[in-house]
């Protein structure tokens, strides 16, 4: 027999789903389905697979266990479609962690599906319609590939389209499938047909209630099959009336799933709670669902005029304002609503004995909420830095009583807090977005925090740490010198014998160059922490008395172990010396007709640029990363766990940008220039400044040395500019743009009001601002100044993944991350003097809002990373540079082999 | 002699050590590899293992028997790569099925010899069955996620010839392993139920993935329940996990799989992890009181070493696992 013992459909795709009678219903995914969503059609036959795939990941995020994909359209090559979308599926671990359902009316779509899917998968859907042997042949294939099935109620005759035909159908399939084919009977899902009610005819009057009562003897007749359906076909008379659909679904599946449906497709938007369904439209559409009376359609149309449209009032809710003080703050501190908190606070102030109390009770009773709720993944960043503004205008409050209570009682000991925390980005280094966000946030859970601001030279750090006796020391930094400067602060650290904990992050920082560099300097304890949620708990760890020393020791085996782990890796890899670099260099046919000769050569300012130019061109994806709200825009704004998180903070970055674009708050400087140059000795390129001049400056390039694959280039930027010997005269460009002007003193304005959030704020918008400049320089030099691509027509999308002609390569990054040649730029184009961007002396750019690079023309130059490079490069490079070898190592630090 | 189904029922059964490891002591150096009959070939030959089952035969064999008499109740054939696709970087193709059959051939005398003389310890060989250089679910190109080096089909070919001339040669049972992307796997899969329907005979699988760091998961990004669902779809006699990790490591994926299948559970780990200089240093003694584990908690049915494991650490094994009653298993139906 069959049911002797329970089987269970068990899917998978990089995790497993196993369908149980305990499981709920489980949901497919239905919009990755170009025949049910025109947007998802348009997206494939546009070729834009990166939106496609934003889709079928959002209906993930979005709780669907299962998604479904179909590419049956006229238009679309079905096969090739199908194929290439589930290749990129699988290169997207948050997708493809989900199993798929394969869905297609073309056998061959079918089986192209198959064999690119490691996972279980479903396919959809295989029928008794051109009779049996074909039947067979595909059951017998699928059970090969190793998929589940749903098996449509349809055969040689046409559709089951009642009660009796659904069981007929239903039987005889499963017969042949488990007794001929051998097909596990847990593998089977059956699609009974869902038609639509209500329609005004008198045969579709039962079309729901037979569905369900097919449902119900499908369970109990065949064992372990499963049953689903495309749940919105019931209400499609009543497109248009989202009120009625939306209950009309919640009743069908609510009996439905009682009779023993356990999976479908089910827009979640379109569903209503069924609680939740007014009495008198439950009855109503209940009547219908399960054909209760004669006249139910007429009374639900009827009804149903009623219900539509009634938009849901927006109104400012205040009536929490009437609940006790203590939930009026908590209430505060969680929504960031800081209008009312003075009043609240005052009222507190007179009810407690000391204003001191104020803080310690009812103030951190609401910040520990925040902080459970933020520890729980209940809030997000954006929402803790609005919970601290409305903390500090508390506290703000508070100061002046407290300080004439401490007259008053000069003995009184100050309570302990939960620990001191000294804050700085290093030396040279002037970035500070994500540093102060962790501030505001540790600050929030009670840590006192000393922030040092940016730029701060390791022996003031120490003097600080050592007048303020803290209790944690916080390094940041974004360039890759600033990795220097901590280790050089550990090493300090560990000769004036500290004990203090030091915590590392920043955009440049990594666990590989904390465990092998900062880590052995320091005999206590080291962390690398780049997220402000994982911050707090690592302060927590790190300082509570009960955890601390069992924390200290397992981070310090953990870098250890993580070190040993990494040194041994990086020595398995093979590297080629210079010269067999060189050799093995990227080979461009070079001919005079691929080099376009700049419209304008020479150098060009532009002063005080309108910034209103550059809204088009701000990529907001980086702006939500900065505020640790993960996600691509704009389907971020849309996204289930943070999209309303996101949504919120777009709105206020909104209006601050329209206030800095209103009130010319920022101002925005290029500084840009256009020059002869070829490509000598391999890996330097000649410019010459005007074609009158003979003084020449030299830009040198970095090669990349790790060993390739047969047939694949070890690139150096100069690979991109023809060599002098060729005879062919190319070109170059570099350009230095700011729109960090105004930044530092708007962002001091609002710290003075203690909004962390406005001032982190700021910051971030003048970043994005500068990036959406160098994006429309570029654009701008790329079809005019320059001129090579006067045809180019281009979205805001296309330019984020850079679908353009020519690179912009930037030193400091990827493919050039000597820092070292921004000076060369800087002399070349006069840019300090010129637009007043000046360089630190860990050649950082101040203001921090700027961009400065290269453009390279030729339409073979991409974007690549140096990666690793040799001893014999370093020594080659600071010859060239005519440097001190030691400087030239210090400067390439991270990517020397064997750092 | 009774077949190895009714065999795993009553006790566990011991699966070789490393083939690789065993070989390195013989030295040999490019002319061995060679030997006579490809001393003119264009490609360099040196590391090509499997190549050794035509050019020194009497190593292999030697490298069995001293498994047999180890303890080990199955050995693996010299055909881990196999493959037409695998073999591409020697410019071999053409040499595969000939390669699997004296493989097969090699192993299969050895064994025979050893159950004559010990009839109440019969011995098997399984057909290895190797994961191939290229990945069907993998792009090799980080700017191109979408590319595939090898498809399905190309795979499924493939596999089908090693799978014909290791049965020909007298494999008792085939053992896909070492599987580091699960699509590889399941077109190997395909291949053997292809073969199965074509021949009409019915061959018992042995299924071994390989979970490749702390992340607890395969190459290919599966959770080990996940690699279990989507290998489960035809009868096998076991699933397994081996190489990448050591005897330790391997632990809480076992017990998955021990939890979650009805299909007999294997085992061969490496000899721990390696060390700084790339070698397995664990001792025999070490990695049979890791072993121990396995027994106690019932997670095994057939238990052997990958990478690193020598005819002593099979020994190690193969006495303890005496004491041991092998895990519960309810018979697929």
């Amino acid at each position: 027999m069959e049911s002797a013992k329970p089987k269970y459909l068990k899917l998978s795709g990089l995790e497993p789903l196993i369908i149980t009678p305990d499981s709920n219903f489980v949901n497919v995914g239905e919009r990755t389905n170009v025949a049910g969503s025109k947007k998802f059609l348009r997206l494939i036959k546009e070729e834009k697979f990166d939106e496609a795939l934003d889709v079928a990941r959002h209906q993930v995020e979005g709780g669907a266990q299962v998604i479904d994909i179909n590419m049956d359209d006229g238009l679309i090559d079905g096969k090739e479609a199908m194929v290439k979308f589930l290749n990129l599926i699988v290169a997207e671990p948050d997708i493809a962690r989900v199993p798929i359902m394969i869905d297609s009316s073309k056998w061959e779509i079918i089986e192209a599906g198959l064999q690119v899917v490691q996972g279980k998968c479903v396919v959809n859907s295989i029928s008794l319609k051109e009779g049996e042997d074909q039947f067979i042949h595909q059951a017998t294939l699928i059970k090969r590939y190793g998929a589940a099935v749903i098996v449509m109620a349809f055969d040689e005759v046409g559709q089951a389209d009642n009660l009796e035909r659904r069981k007929e159908i239903a039987e005889r399939s499963y017969r042949i499938l488990v007794d001929k084919v051998k097909f596990s009977p847990e593998d089977i899902i059956f699609d009974l047909n869902i038609f639509p009610v209500a329609t005004g005819m008198e045969e579709h009057r039962l079309n729901a209630l037979d569905f369900i009562q097919a449902t119900k003897w499908v369970r109990e007749n065949l064992p372990h099959c499963s049953v689903s359906g495309g749940v919105s076909n019931v209400s499609f008379s009543f497109r248009g009336n989202n009120p009625v659909r939306e209950a009309m679904h919640s009743v069908f599946l609510y009996h439905a799933i009682n009779a023993g449906m356990n999976m479908g497709i089910v827009n979640p938007a379109l569903l209503e709670i069924y609680d939740d369904i007014p009495k008198d439209l439950l009855e109503h559409v209940e009547d219908v669902i399960l054909n209760r009376r004669d006249d139910a359609t007429e009374r639900l149309l009827e009804f149903a005029e009623t219900v539509v449209g009634k938009a849901k009032e927006n109104k400012v809710d205040l009536s929490w304002r009437e609940e006790p003080l203590q939930s009026r703050i908590t209430r505060a501190l969680v929504k960031g609503i800081d209008q009312f908190i003075i009043e609240d606070i005052e009222e507190a102030r007179l009810n407690a004995s000391k204003p001191i109390e104020v803080i310690e009770g009812n103030l951190m009773t609401g910040m520990n909420v925040v902080g459970d709720l933020f520890g729980s993944g209940k809030m997000f960043l954006p929402q803790v830095v609005k919970s601290a503004r409305v903390m500090k205008k508390a506290v703000a409050y508070l100061e002046p009583y407290i300080e004439e209570e401490k007259k008053k009682n000069p003995d009184l000991i100050p309570s302990e807090g939960a620990g001191k925390i000294l804050m700085a980005t290093v030396k040279g280094d002037v970035h500070d977005i994500g540093k102060n966000i962790v501030s505001v946030v540790l600050a929030c859970n009670n840590y006192e925090i000393v922030d040092m601001g940016v730029m701060v030279p390791p022996e003031k750090i120490i003097q600080k740490a050592k007048e303020e006796q803290v209790d944690i020391i916080g390094l940041s930094g974004l360039i890759t010198p600033s990795l220097d400067e901590m280790v050089f602060l550990a090493k300090e650290m560990e000769r004036q014998q500290f004990e203090v904990p030091l915590l590392i992050g920043g955009a440049t920082t990594s666990k590989a160059h904390t465990a092998v560099k900062i880590d052995p300097q320091y005999s206590q304890a080291v962390v690398h922490v780049n997220d402000a949620s994982r911050a707090v708990t690592v302060v927590g760890d790190l300082l509570q008395k009960e955890t601390s020393n069992n924390y200290k020791k397992s981070i310090k085996l953990d870098y250890e172990s993580f070190r040993d782990k990494f040194l041994n890796r990086t020595k398995q890899k093979e590297y080629l010396t210079l010269a067999e670099a060189r050799q093995n260099k990227l080979q461009i046919t070079w001919n005079a007709a691929s080099i376009k000769k700049p419209n304008e050569l020479g150098i060009q300012v532009w002063e005080d640029f309108n910034l209103e130019k550059l809204t088009d061109f701000i990529d907001w994806t980086p702006f939500f990363r900065s505020w640790d709200l993960h996600g691509k825009y704009p389907a971020i704004l849309k996204d289930e766990v943070v999209g309303k998180q996101a949504t919120e903070l777009f709105e206020d970055a909104q209006l601050m940008l329209k206030r800095i674009l209103d009130e010319k708050l920022l101002k925005a400087k290029a500084i840009f220039g256009l020059f002869p140059a070829n490509t000598i000795n391999d890996d330097d390129i000649e410019v010459i400044p005007n074609e009158s001049s003979k003084s020449e400056f030299i830009f040198r390039t970095l090669r990349q040395q790790l060993k390739k694959r047969a047939g694949v280039p070890n690139i150096g930027l100069s690979d991109f500019v023809a060599p002098k010997e060729t005879g062919i005269q190319d070109y170059i460009g570099c350009f230095c743009v700011t729109t960090g002007f105004g930044t530092q003193e708007l962002a001091k304005v609002y710290e003075k009001n203690l909004d962390d959030y406005s001032s982190i704020m700021v910051k971030a918008l003048a970043d994005r601002l500068a990036e959406a400049f160098a994006e429309y320089l570029h654009k701008e030099v790329r079809t005019k100044h320059w001129g090579y691509a006067g045809q180019e027509i281009l979205s805001n999308n296309d330019l984020i993944d850079e679908k353009y002609r020519g690179i912009r390569p930037a030193p400091g990054y990827p493919a050039c991350p000597d820092h070292l040649e921004k000076i060369t730029i800087w002399e070349l184009l006069d840019v300090k003097e010129k637009i007043g961007v000046e360089l630190t002396e860990s050649l950082a750019m101040w203001p921090a809002a700027s961009v400065s690079g290269y453009y390279f023309g030729h339409p073979e130059a991409k974007y690549f990373g140096l990666g690793k490079i040799k001893q014999d490069q370093v020594e080659d490079f600071a010859k060239r540079k005519e440097i001190k070898l030691e400087e030239a190592q210090k400067w390439l630090a991270p990517n020397l082999v064997d750092s | 002699m009774k077949n190895i189904e009714a065999i795993l029922q009553e006790r566990i059964l011991v699966l070789d050590g490393a083939m690789g490891t065993m070989l390195q002591r013989y030295k040999f150096v490019e002319e061995d590899f060679r030997g006579e009959r490809f001393k003119d070939w264009a490609h360099p030959l040196q590391g090509n293992n499997d190549l050794l089952s035509l050019t020194q035969p009497q190593a292999i064999a030697e490298v069995h028997k001293k498994y047999f008499e180890a303890g080990a109740d199955i050995v693996e054939t010299n055909t881990f790569s196999g493959t037409t696709i695998a073999m591409a970087d020697y410019h071999m193709e053409d040499l595969v099925y000939e390669l699997n059959y004296e493989s097969a051939k090699i192993a299969k005398k050895v064994a025979e010899e050893f159950t004559a003389r010990e009839p109440h310890k019969p011995r098997f060989v399984a057909g290895s069955i190797g994961p191939t250089n290229k990945t069907a679910s993998m792009s090799p190109d980080v700017n191109d996620p979408g590319y595939r080096a090898v498809s399905f089909d190309e795979l499924r070919i493939a596999y089908k010839e090693q799978v014909e001339a290791l049965l020909d040669g007298g494999a008792d049972v085939l053992l896909v392993e070492t599987i580091f992307d699960t699509l590889n796997a399941k077109a190997a899969l395909f291949a053997i139920e292809e073969v199965k329907e074509e021949r009409n005979i019915s061959v018992p699988i042995m299924v071994s993935g390989t979970i490749t760091d702390a992340s607890g998961r395969t190459l290919s990004g599966q959770t080990a329940e996940a690699f279990l669902i989507s290998i489960s779809h035809i009868p096998i006699i076991s699933v397994g996990f081996n190489c990448a990790l050591g005897a330790a490591q391997l632990v809480p994926h076992l017990e998955v799989l021990s939890a979650k299948t009805d299909y007999g559970v294997s085992a061969h780990p490496n000899a721990g992890l390696p060390n700084a200089f790339g070698e397995y240093d664990e001792t025999p003694e070490q990695m049979a009181s890791q072993i121990k584990e396995y027994l106690e908690k019932g997670l095994v049915n057939i238990v052997g070493g990958c990478c690193g494991t020598t005819p002593e650490h099979i020994k190690a094994i193969a006495d303890l696992v005496k004491e041991y009653e092998p895990r519960k298993q309810t018979l697929p139906v």
